[in-house]
């Protein structure tokens, strides 16, 4: 039997019947992962003693008839999230070394349902990029072609979910970081509703945006996770009351909207069909279409860039090597050893989101950033919450563009954002969205992207099984990284 | 001289010390004493990924204050970051609050010299403590910073006034009052060190307004003032004029010094908190909070005057301080003779506990056993002027007063025999004066006063004197 090619809900069932060991799913694993992390680079660091211990707890936690709907399952951590006792960097050299002394709300969720993690994977430094190129780690691969960006922030846990290194993963998402790199991968990305997932130990980028939440092959596997990470948590202030739930149905009746401004100018034609294939497909089903107009859609990168680096300029600055990370230069002035450290421990891009987003913020120009893009914000949030008070759900490409080639974009910034296009107004109104598999253009992976009303991720995920269904795109793996 | 218009603003920062934990986590409140950085959390420490969470009894508290203030309490609060980089700051920025504080718009009634004046209160808002920068030895000479982030997190709470203030006089006056309000209202303890501290502002009529940062005790502030104020007249005597810009109070040195420019020309970047939703304050949790506000200093000045028929001036030293007031109640409930207890309390008492610099609850006694010596002096065991003697060793020592009596052996002589062996002897030591009181009556009052000072003045001078003044009456009638 070939552990990896094994859904989560698979291992799960296999692990409870006692036919098959949380040690050697663990090892199969650990072993593969090793193999291909030097191709590949998804994992920033491998936790092998960790994943290797959990792993002989559960065996006596199995015995004891103690399981957990995650038992015996391993995960592929974003490197953004803290894990107690395992090095969390966010892919910055101002992290090196730090090890946190505790668990995120959600490793703790997943723990006690039996997860072992089994990694913590490479990222954008501080989850601020589209691609997994500006990472102090070096750039992960796309597994469909090594010479291509993964996508990114969460490009490391696409990557590994991809290459079967790990059959499910934790991502964040601020402003398209699960479902670009789900995009580009051909796996399943959802960025669940805001204040559905605690965000207590993920790694604030720009807390009024983010949220975790699970990238994988499978929609059921996707599901699954859910159920461990919602759940409301005294310690994140932000959260709703609510509790995943889905039973799957029918998509007879299902309402879409299509908005026309994110097919057209700036989105790659072949994109465009691909998705338009998707449509179809759901109508063949008995759901319908109706395109609509986005007016807003010119407004959204700028609303989101500008509210992102504020947020990240105020949230990064607690980096100054005082309490962890890199020690201060004490033969320094407090304020040079701050210089010092952060000057050379940030990548460019974080240097260049803190410092627009520290102008963003500052006396005189508040009213005309700031405060402007959070009014914009309000407009962009009312106006998708009115198109979905017509519609179930809004499609859209995930990327306007397949996967491109590392290096390709990334000395020029602009270039780089354009990838969140089609992304950021999820976040911006706070809605679930998911990516789904929707087919490949010269063997590159595409995503098709759903956003759905607050709390509506059942019915995402009803729509992303119906393609699953019939397409089986989920099925298809890379050559490049079969053993 | 003073003419010269002064206008004064404070901002003070009030740790609510009975609160049990932390403003945005669940670290105990308590951290004084504690070994450096054990009293933190991921949270405090801010730590990466870590977020706040907020301590709703703080809110309440904080409503409490704002009422006792007369503010108006906003329905909608809402938490800033004010971000700077200081090393006592676990997140490089604190969260306070800006736009949508907790309550604005009060005022304080004040007393100098008997006359009444109303401060105007500007706002009220809730924010966190920093850490504590520790240093080895003096700034200057210290090779390094420490920094303890046990006070990290703590519940301040900050109450701004309009620059209403004419005198440091009035601004000692206002923080008295606004930390008796405090602890009657039992949120801030302003015994603890630096549980209450202040920025003021200050600017003299012709130049800029000037502040003063890093006032670590109220106590300060006065001197803090009084420096400033003479620093910037001189400056306008002699043509200079007074630049805007912010200094800090130097407590060691007793003078005020400019901060580097960098520090002053800080733009905090003030925005919403983002981890933290606005709170929403209902109209029933005030009228409830409100219901339950216990006697505030200004009504119990009234009550004191029109239960125990004190003057408004003892009334209000008394309500000074909260303890001190309910040391005087308690000890009138026991002893019931308000006159005295006030007068017993409020002179002689406070004069030594300013003495001692030590506060009403570091008494090693109660009320109860201070009723005691004043139910000695009622009795005639021992003279006010013994009682006060003994009061003192009271307060070195925490002894029973009837103990110290004993000890002391200061027991009054109200015995006639016993007082008479003693005029005997004086009568034998200064015949000469025995002498001349025969003749001139007012050498009778010298008489009085050896034979007092023969018994270590143990002796009642009453009888004392009635004694004496018979013997020369008798010695006169004899030499007739």
């Amino acid at each position: 039997m070939d552990v990896t090619s094994l859904t989560a809900k698979q291992i799960v069932k296999l692990v409870l019947t006692g036919s098959l060991s949380p040690v050697d799913v663990v090892e199969t694993y650990l072993d593969r992962a090793k193999k291909l992390n030097p191709k590949i680079n998804a994992f920033i660091t491998i936790a092998e003693e960790h994943a290797r211990r959990s792993a002989e707890e559960l065996e006596k936690r199995l015995k004891k008839g103690f399981p957990g709907k995650l038992i015996g399952v391993p995960i592929a951590v974003k490197d953004v999230i803290s894990t107690k006792g395992i090095e969390t960097t966010c892919a910055s050299k101002i992290l090196k070394g730090y090890v946190p002394p505790y668990d995120a709300t959600v490793i703790r969720r997943l723990k006690a349902e039996g997860a072992i993690i089994i990694g913590k994977t490479n990222m954008d430094e501080f989850a601020m990029g589209s691609s997994t190129e500006l990472s102090a780690y070096g750039p992960t691969r796309n597994p469909w072609n090594l010479e291509r960006v993964v996508g990114g922030s969460s490009g490391g846990s696409g990557a590994a979910v991809a290459a079967r290194m790990a059959p499910i993963a934790l991502g964040s998402d601020t402003g398209g970081s699960i479902r670009c790199p789900a995009s580009f991968c051909n796996i399943v990305g959802l960025k669940p509703t805001y204040g559905t997932v605690s965000r207590y130990g993920l790694i604030s980028y720009a807390c009024s945006l983010e949220q975790i939440g699970p990238m994988t092959v499978d929609v059921n596997d996707c599901a699954l996770l859910m159920e461990v990470i919602t759940g409301k948590d005294c310690f994140d202030s932000t959260m709703i009351d609510y509790k995943f739930k889905w039973t799957p149905r029918e998509v007879k009746g299902l309402r879409m909207a299509v908005p026309k401004e994110f097919f057209g100018e700036g989105t790659d034609e072949r994109v465009a069909n691909r998705v338009w294939d998707i449509i179809k497909l759901l109508e063949s089903h008995g759901a319908i279409y109706e395109e609509i107009s986005f007016p807003l859609a010119r407004y959204v990168l700028a609303c989101y860039y500008i509210i992102a680096m504020s947020e990240a300029s105020s949230n990064l600055a607690r980096y100054d090597g005082v309490r962890y990370g890199p020690p201060c230069d004490l033969s320094l002035p407090w304020y040079d050893s701050y210089s010092k450290i952060r000057g050379e421990g940030f990548g460019i891009e974080v240097k260049r989101r803190i410092i627009l987003g520290c102008f963003a913020l500052s006396a005189g120009y508040y009213g005309r950033y700031y405060l402007k893009a959070l009014k914009l914000r309000t407009m962009i949030r009312n106006h998708v919450l009115s198109i979905l008070k017509s519609f179930d759900v809004i499609v859209t490409p995930t990327t306007p563009f397949p996967p491109f080639k590392i290096g390709e974009r990334v000395e020029d910034p602009l270039a780089l954002y354009m990838a969140d296009v089609d992304t950021v107004v999820a976040n911006l109104a706070g809605v679930p969205a998911i990516s789904v598999p929707a087919g490949f253009i010269d063997g590159l992976p595409v995503g098709a992207q759903f956003m759905a009303n607050h709390c509506c991720e059942d019915l995402l995920l009803t729509v992303a099984k119906c393609i699953q269904d019939e397409t089986n795109f989920h099925t298809k793996v890379s050559k490049e990284v079969r053993l | 001289m003073s003419d010269i218009k002064v206008k004064i603003g404070l901002e003070c920062h009030c740790q609510m010390t009975s609160l049990k934990t932390k403003l945005f986590c669940r670290c105990p409140a308590d951290y004084r004493g504690k070994p450096p950085n054990t009293n933190v959390c991921p949270t405090c420490l801010g730590l990466p990924g870590s977020l706040p969470y907020l301590n709703r009894r703080a809110v309440e508290e904080a409503i409490k204050v704002a009422l006792a203030l007369n503010c108006k309490i906003n329905r909608r609060m809402v938490f800033y970051r004010k971000n700077y980089f200081y090393p006592d700051l676990s997140k490089n920025f604190q969260i306070s609050q800006y736009d949508y504080p907790l309550a604005v718009d009060g005022q304080v009634t004040i007393n100098v010299n008997g006359t009444d004046k109303v401060i105007r209160i500007k706002r009220v808002h809730i924010e966190e403590d920093p850490g504590r920068i520790v240093y080895k030895g003096s700034i200057e000479s210290s090779p390094y910073t420490l920094v303890d982030y046990n006070r990290m997190g703590i519940a301040l709470l900050e109450v701004v006034t309009e620059p209403d203030m004419e005198t440091p006089t009035e601004a000692k006056a206002f923080l008295q009052e606004l930390r008796s309000i405090l602890e009657h209202l039992d949120v801030s303890d302003g015994s603890l060190e630096g549980s209450m501290r202040c920025d003021a502002n200050i600017s003299i009529e012709g130049g800029s307004r000037v502040e003063i940062k890093n006032i670590t005790s109220f106590k300060e502030v006065e001197r803090a003032l009084s420096y400033e104020i003479i620093r910037q007249r001189n400056l306008l005597r002699r043509g200079v004029q007074v630049k805007r810009e912010t200094r800090h109070w130097d407590e060691v040195r007793r003078v005020t010094v400019a901060l580097r420019a960098k520090e002053e020309e800080m733009d905090y970047r003030y925005f919403p908190e983002p981890d933290l939703v606005p709170i929403e304050i209902a109209d029933e949790m005030i009228k409830k909070i409100k219901e339950q506000l216990p006697e505030l200093p200004a009504t119990r000045r009234i009550r004191l005057v029109k239960q125990y028929g004190l003057t408004e001036y003892e009334a209000r030293v008394l309500t000074s301080d909260k303890h001190l007031a309910d040391f005087f109640e308690k000890l009138v409930s026991i002893h019931g003779n308000p006159k005295i207890d006030c007068n017993l309390v409020i002179n002689e008492l406070l004069r030594l506990l300013n003495e001692k610099n030590i506060g009403v609850r570091d008494l090693k006694f109660t009320p109860l056993e201070v009723s005691e010596l004043l139910r000695m002096v009622d009795e005639g065991t021992i003279s006010w002027k013994s009682a006060k003697y003994v009061l003192r060793k009271m307060v070195e020592t925490g002894e029973h007063p009837r103990k110290i009596v004993e000890i002391e052996g200061i027991r009054r002589i109200a015995s006639i025999e016993e007082i008479e062996k003693y005029v005997d002897m004086v009568f034998e030591k200064y015949r000469e004066d025995v002498e001349e009181a025969l003749r001139e009556p007012k050498v009778v009052h010298k008489l009085v006063g050896e034979v007092l000072k023969e018994t270590k003045m143990l002796a009642d001078p009453k009888i004392t004197f009635q004694i004496v003044s018979k013997r020369i009456e008798k010695l006169r009638e004899l030499k007739k």
